[in-house]
């Protein structure tokens, strides 16, 4: 009786924020997505990983339009994904992404940077816009860098202002793209912890990481990629005390080996 | 230090006087009165030679983007369509376009022209091509993750290309903008063959009043020299800003 009522409640939360149906996608000769199906709800926190040419960043990048799928559905926030500018507008105004390389705007200040998004497509005026950046500024913990240019910055500070410049979009969703792949070891931990802290915000993520110590704190769900398919998806307990496939445990061991 | 090369140059220019019997300073002499009436009529060829080219950077700078941006289209036609236009421009030398301009054009439209606007058009045509160029290897050079990260906050089109792309894209062909703004003025006086008042224009019709003409264009020289110099020194001195904006 209990358990039916929870499940009942947890249907009724637990929506689909974004779905992935049978989507491939080709680069020339090379098949980046095989047949992928993955399924995110609603404050769900998915963690990607698998050796490096497996599919996961297309696959995040799929559900931004940033690369267009060859087949298959997506469909974000209940806007179906066609690549037809107001659908890549729907889908994107509800979707935040931070990328490996930061890619700040180099000629902006770090204020700039996060009041351009919200001024010309949120329609946002400059006062609000500014107000808007000092307060992500605070939640990423570096307001006192409003005024410099990003160049200035160590890359643990520039992450963790391209992820306040996404938060400043006040997305539904937020995708990272290996965002401690670029940085000095000593700056990972400064940016994982802004991420596990908005993990505990309740917003949608999906981490495309090979940081399993984050994955372990943060995620509900793994999921593992080899060539271009999802070989393994299950709860963190799960993955790394047992996972299901040789490929898998294969890689884990690897990754986990120091 | 670009002063500094031209005060060596007008010592050499002066030291060369002194050598020759030949010179004769007096007609452009601004103690003599009739020297400084030469010399004045000379200069006021500047305003022509300055607005010219600037109006015909200015244009040739909004033609040049508006033919390098469908040079990066994925549309097929929209590329082809940036070639044949660079290629067709570039082909035809400036002073036959400028006398295509005065002479032809009015012919085969019915419309006047002034000596002005047909000086404008032809250079501003001409030069539109390279300026396309330009922009074209300036916005290729951007990394593909400033519009990747432009697309991820949705910022339009005209927006990413206003706000992030451009701005960039600027900063870097700056030292080739500035290069053709002095190819300009130095262009400019080609307009003069079909009587523009500008610098080169004046000094002929003074070699033809004085017949001094070694004096005369040697004033000429010094006068887009100068003129030029400064405008460098202006686009060193805005690239050097740029760039400090950068850095903060």
């Amino acid at each position: 009786m209990v358990k039916t009522s929870f499940c009942a409640m947890l249907n009724l939360s637990a929506k689909a924020m974004i779905k992935v149906e049978n989507v491939s996608k080709t680069f020339g000769d090379f098949h980046a997505l095989k047949n992928v199906s993955l399924e995110v709800l609603t404050g769900e926190k998915v963690v990607v990983c698998g050796p490096s040419g497996s599919g996961k960043s297309t696959l995040i990048r799929c559900i931004n339009g940033l690369e267009r799928h060859d087949e298959g559905l997506i469909e974000v926030a209940d806007n179906r994904l066609t690549h037809t500018s107001s659908s890549l507008r729907a889908v994107r105004s509800s979707v935040g992404m931070v990328f490996q390389q930061f890619n700040l705007f180099p000629h902006l200040t770090v204020k700039q940077n996060l009041t351009l998004g919200p001024v010309r497509t949120r329609k946002l005026s400059q006062p609000d816009a500014d107000k808007l950046a000092m307060a992500y500024l605070e939640r990423v913990r570096i307001p006192e860098q409003a005024d410099k240019f990003p160049r200035q910055l160590s890359g643990g500070q520039q992450q963790r202002v391209a992820i306040a410049r996404s938060l400043c979009m006040e997305p539904q969703i937020m995708l990272f793209d290996e965002p401690t792949s670029a940085l000095d070891p000593e700056m990972i931990n400064e940016v994982l912890d802004v991420m596990s802290e908005l993990a505990g915000s309740g917003m949608t993520m999906i981490c495309v990481t090979h940081e399993m110590g984050f994955a372990k704190r943060v995620a509900d769900t793994m999921v593992f990629m080899d060539h271009g398919e999802i070989v393994e998806k299950a709860p963190p307990e799960q993955f790394f005390s047992n996972p299901g496939t040789e490929r898998c445990r294969d890689f884990l061991s690897k990754i986990l080996a120091h | 230090m670009s002063f500094c090369r031209l005060a060596g140059l007008c010592c050499l220019t002066l030291l060369l006087t002194g050598c020759s019997g030949n010179w004769g300073w007096y007609v452009v002499d601004p103690t003599v009165p009739a020297g400084w009436i030469n010399l004045k009529f000379l200069l006021s060829g500047l305003y022509y030679t300055l607005l010219l080219s600037f109006t015909a950077i200015v244009i040739s700078i909004v033609i040049g983007l508006a033919v390098a941006l469908p040079a990066l289209s994925a549309n097929r036609a929209l590329r082809r369509f940036n070639r044949i236009y660079v290629e067709l421009v570039r082909a035809v030398p400036i002073l036959v376009l400028i006398l295509w301009v005065y002479y032809g054009l009015p012919q085969m439209t019915g419309l006047s022209i002034t000596v002005f606007w047909a000086g404008v058009i032809a250079l501003a045509l001409s030069d539109s091509a390279f300026e396309a160029e330009i922009f074209r290897a300036g916005i290729q050079s951007i990394d593909k993750g400033q519009y990747e990260a432009a697309h991820s906050i949705s910022l339009s089109y005209t927006d990413m290309m206003m706000y992030v792309i451009l701005p960039q894209a600027v900063r870097r062909i700056l030292p080739a903008l500035g290069n053709q703004l002095v190819y300009m003025l130095k262009m400019s006086s080609l307009v003069s063959v079909i009587g523009m008042q500008e610098l080169t224009r004046k000094a002929n019709e003074l070699v033809v009043v004085e017949y001094r003409p070694l004096e005369i264009y040697t004033v000429l020289v010094l006068e887009y020299l100068v003129l030029i110099l400064i405008v460098s020194a202006g686009v060193r001195w805005l690239e050097r800003k740029l760039q400090s904006d950068q850095r903060g």
